[in-house]
């Protein structure tokens, strides 16, 4: 298949306040392709990954420059004239700690239909089940749809919660460090799911292990304070990294 | 040895010997018995005032409380005397006190919140709404006065005084409001933001359920407080002797229901309190005794009401 950009960002400035975090970025994102921002604490990967659904907005002085162009219609997500309700519509993020609502299940993944007015409730629960089967949660809690999401494992969670964004078809799924609160067992999990999921959906990942990174991805995008250093084909930039600093990260020198 | 000596004073302060640690623990150790013994005796001075207070008050009051004297009017004569007139009317300014207030202050909360810019003139009106908190009860008494009887014509009523304690206890809500909003954590209103809700949508499906609990526990907690005010009542003009109840809210014929009792004067039980005490013979001190006993207990309902809500809401959310 040829590859297709799905989303491009173009010289994107990010400021809270005063705090300079991104000082212009430029990367592609190519659909049915698994994207991975890597790089250490404080490079400004989760704030990156959170420009592409607005979750800046949410909080005072933020400041945006720049553009993050949606394919194929390659509208300007940044732009003052878009509400952010519109990119989240389009865009699914999935969190660093899962965090499901203390709901049923079944309310959990039907959410997303549920605030954009979607009545059908054969469409509905159709979509819940396909959704709860692409994140490979179906066979676990088919039988307790309606007991609390809270009760289920942090695994468990976090895939309860992938769900939920898969349930309103995103363009992109943003996954930030989904795994980093879970145990081994329910990281190999995620990261099988991620594998079946790019089919599906383009998917953006940001992670602290670059094992992850190498695993998952077909592109890396190495970040450092606030810079894109390197970005390319993820064996490309694990095996032969063009920068040097990409080097020194990804062989362990800091980070 | 060196140890430590650079950064003391005198090297006489270092210890040294097992005997020297054992000494200095026995010395401190002294003063965390004296303060633990401080904080028993303060303690029990408090327990025991209230609970002489309380015994005395049951002592006095609880065997003259019968059917009778919930379901008599106020009489001359002490043994006649009953609370009907002032249970009823504490109850109807409760419902319309409770209606008013508890729509504006979650309301007012919930905009402060969730909505308000958190700029300076929202910490002038946060700081602003604590101090109306403080603000001693009559002042809302006389504010009324001049606002809902004279200028409104509301008269001496229900609707007036189930305003007034309104605004009284509309502080305590607002804030009771916002601490229980404040509980929530960001992670939950991220997950319902990212899945493309409106704000409202998530103030309705996830900060207005999730906080109920806090938020009812503040309301329930202002009614208690409202129930015993006396001062601002007696400011707009409650009767102290009323021997007729409010109309009644339901009749026989279209629409079956009306709000005539809302425009009715009214006594509440302290002022029935407070007038039976003003009076010379002990019987009706007896009265009094057991009105008090009846408020007691009521308010110590309502704030157990109000912790097993809090406790049975913190059980169901878990983040």
């Amino acid at each position: 298949m040829e590859l297709q950009l799905r989303a491009e960002v173009k010289n994107l400035l990010f400021s809270y306040g005063d705090k300079k975090v991104l000082n212009g970025i430029t990367l592609p994102v190519y659909e049915n392709r698994v994207t991975a921002l890597i790089g250490p604490s404080g490079c400004g990967k989760t704030t990156l990954l959170r420009c592409f659904n607005r979750m800046h907005d949410l909080y005072p002085n933020a400041n945006y420059q720049g553009e993050i162009l949606l394919h194929p219609d390659r509208r300007n997500i940044l732009g003052r004239e878009i509400d952010p309700m519109e990119v989240r519509m389009r865009i699914g993020m999935v969190f660093q700690k899962p965090n499901p609502f203390p709901k049923s299940i079944h309310e959990n993944v039907a959410y997303g239909l549920k605030v954009r007015g979607v009545k059908k409730k054969s469409f509905i629960e159709e979509r819940v089940e396909r959704s709860l089967q692409q994140a490979g949660l179906w066979n676990e809690v088919k039988d307790r749809l309606n007991s609390s999401a809270t009760a289920l494992s942090g695994g468990q969670q976090q895939r309860l919660c992938i769900a939920r964004a898969l349930a309103t078809e995103p363009e992109i799924l943003l996954l930030d460090e989904p795994t980093s609160a879970l145990d081994p067992i329910s990281t190999r999990h995620i990261e099988e799911l991620i594998q079946e999921l790019r089919k599906d959906v383009t998917i953006a990942i940001v992670t602290h292990s670059l094992h992850q990174a190498a695993r998952v991805s077909d592109y890396t995008a190495f970040m450092y304070l606030g810079d894109l250093i390197e970005f390319g084909a993820s064996d490309q930039v694990f095996t032969n990294p063009k920068d040097s600093r990409t080097e020194n990260y990804i062989t362990g020198r800091f980070g | 040895m060196e140890l430590s000596q650079a950064g003391s004073a005198s090297p006489s302060a270092v210890m040294h010997s097992v005997d020297d640690i054992h000494a200095n623990i026995k010395r401190r150790q002294f003063w965390d018995f004296v303060f633990a013994l401080v904080g028993l005796m303060s303690l029990l001075f408090a327990l025991i005032t209230l609970l002489t207070l309380i015994v005395d008050l049951a002592m006095t009051g609880v065997p003259r409380l019968s059917t009778e004297f919930f379901m008599n009017f106020p009489s001359r004569f002490a043994e006649r005397a009953g609370i009907l007139s002032a249970w009823v009317g504490s109850f109807c300014i409760m419902l319309t006190t409770a209606f008013c207030a508890i729509p504006l202050g979650v309301a007012a909360g919930v905009y402060l919140e969730e909505y308000a810019k958190k700029n300076w003139i929202s910490q002038i009106i946060e700081l602003n709404i604590i101090n109306l908190a403080g603000i001693p009860s009559i002042t809302y008494g006389l504010m009324a006065l001049g606002l809902f009887v004279y200028k409104l014509k509301l008269g001496q009523s229900i609707l007036t005084a189930g305003l007034t304690l309104g605004l009284l206890v509309l502080p305590i809500i607002i804030v009771t409001t916002r601490e229980a909003i404040r509980s929530i954590p960001n992670t939950i209103r991220e997950a319902s933001y990212a899945m493309g809700a409106s704000k409202w949508q998530t103030i309705r499906y996830h900060i207005l359920p999730y906080s109920s609990g806090g938020i009812l526990t503040g309301v329930i907690i202002s009614l208690s407080r409202a129930i015993g005010e006396t001062a601002p009542l007696i400011t707009i003009g409650a009767l102290t002797f009323i021997a007729f109840l409010p109309t009644a809210p339901v009749e026989g014929h279209f629409p079956f229901i009306n709000f005539k009792w809302l425009m009715d004067p009214f006594t509440v039980m302290p002022i029935q309190m407070f007038n039976w005490l003003s009076r010379p013979q002990p019987e009706f001190h007896v009265n009094a005794a057991a009105t008090g006993v009846v408020l007691l207990v009521m308010t110590l309902i309502m704030n157990g009401g109000a912790i097993y809500l809090r406790s049975r809401f913190r059980k169901k959310m878990k983040w």
